[in-house]
């Protein structure tokens, strides 16, 4: 299992350093005059290019993040076991309820 | 106690004690010229306290038998000058880290080796005695990254420096993924895949962090996290080909 975990983490790395990029060129275009919530949401609203781009984002972010989280829990806390493990499961719903609620916000058309 | 006989005199702070703990105990010790850090733990025992507990066995850096903690640093120590290490004529030599303690500075090094077996480090032939010497291509890439590791010493240098091992204390550690790696290379072995198992499980290389104490500490100028690196790279290629 630790090894599977291993692969996941690195594969939604690989997977979020295009969007990472891809976001930090869209903020820079973004804010040349001035940023509204209107601006953004007229980019966004309706959009399914967003919705896909942001949706991957936040699966990517759950997944490695909880298991990041889950090994510095282990390593620093001595917390193993069921109690791990269901600590990154939360994690990971936690991080992709968060995020999925915030991409409906702003790229499901009003 | 004291010594005077020498050209000048070190203090030594050396750990006392059991499993159940213990405290450090001061010595002033003659200082000689060339004079090794083991050097000043023999005189202890020998010239000022005979029950003082330590190990060691060749004392010219072969056995891998003296480490031991040096200022907070994992030393080879016979191998190691007083004159590298001093501050202020002072020292403190304590037992390796992370590994439990039996009496003063002897660790127990069940854990470290018990951990080579656990990584799959028995050699596993691919002959019999009954076959002639198997051949060995000296200039194969395979064979450049087995030799990069076998001059290993055993002497748990690397495990004392490693903080995965004392965050974790599953993982098997770096002397033990590296004896992994030089057998993953070696053409006469015959368990590349039961390795390959033995370090995906847990506690195996994919817990290190490669923050590469086992290098900057390696009295041996070996890269353990070299090691653990290739061994990364083989597990994830062969997850790649559906094993």
């Amino acid at each position: 299992m630790e090894f599977r975990l291993y692969l996941l983490q690195r594969i939604s790395a690989l997977i979020m350093v295009p969007l990472v990029l891809g976001h930090i060129a869209v903020m820079i275009y973004a804010v040349q005059d001035g940023l509204s919530t209107d601006e953004i949401l007229s980019r966004t609203r309706g959009s399914v290019f967003w919705a896909v781009f942001y949706g991957t984002f936040v699966v990517a972010v759950a997944i490695h993040a909880a298991i990041g989280l889950r090994t510095i829990t282990r390593e620093w806390l001595g917390v193993t076991g069921v109690t791990l493990d269901g600590f990154a499961a939360a994690t990971c719903f936690g991080l992709l309820a968060m995020g999925m609620n915030a991409v409906a916000a702003v790229t499901l058309a009003p | 106690m004291s010594g005077t006989d020498g050209i000048g005199t070190i203090n030594v702070s050396v750990w006392r004690g059991g499993p159940e703990g213990g405290a450090y105990q001061q010595f002033d010790v003659p200082r000689h010229e060339s004079q090794t850090v083991l050097d000043t733990v023999a005189w202890i025992q020998q010239e000022a306290d005979p029950t003082l507990s330590y190990r060691f066995a060749c004392r010219v850096g072969m056995c891998g038998s003296c480490a031991m903690m040096v200022n907070g640093v994992p030393r080879w120590t016979c191998r190691t000058h007083v004159d590298k290490v001093l501050h202020d004529d002072r020292m403190e030599i304590a037992p390796l880290r992370n590994l439990p303690v039996i009496k003063d500075l002897a660790a127990n090094m069940d854990p470290f080796f018990d951990k080579w077996v656990k990584a799959g480090g028995v050699f596993e032939g691919t002959d019999t005695r009954q076959d002639g010497f198997a051949p060995v291509v000296h200039e194969s890439a395979d064979r450049a990254e087995a030799d990069a590791g076998i001059e290993c010493i055993n002497c748990a240098v690397c495990y004392a420096s490693c903080d995965t091992v004392a965050g974790d204390p599953n993982f098997l550690g770096p002397a033990a993924l590296n004896r992994a790696w030089t057998l993953v290379n070696d053409a006469k072995d015959a368990s590349r895949d039961r390795v390959l198992d033995a370090v995906s499980a847990s506690g195996g290389c994919h817990s290190c962090h490669s923050m590469g104490n086992c290098q900057q500490y390696c009295p041996n100028g070996l890269s353990p996290l070299s090691a653990i690196a290739g061994l990364k790279r083989a597990t994830v290629r062969r997850a790649f080909r559906g094993r």
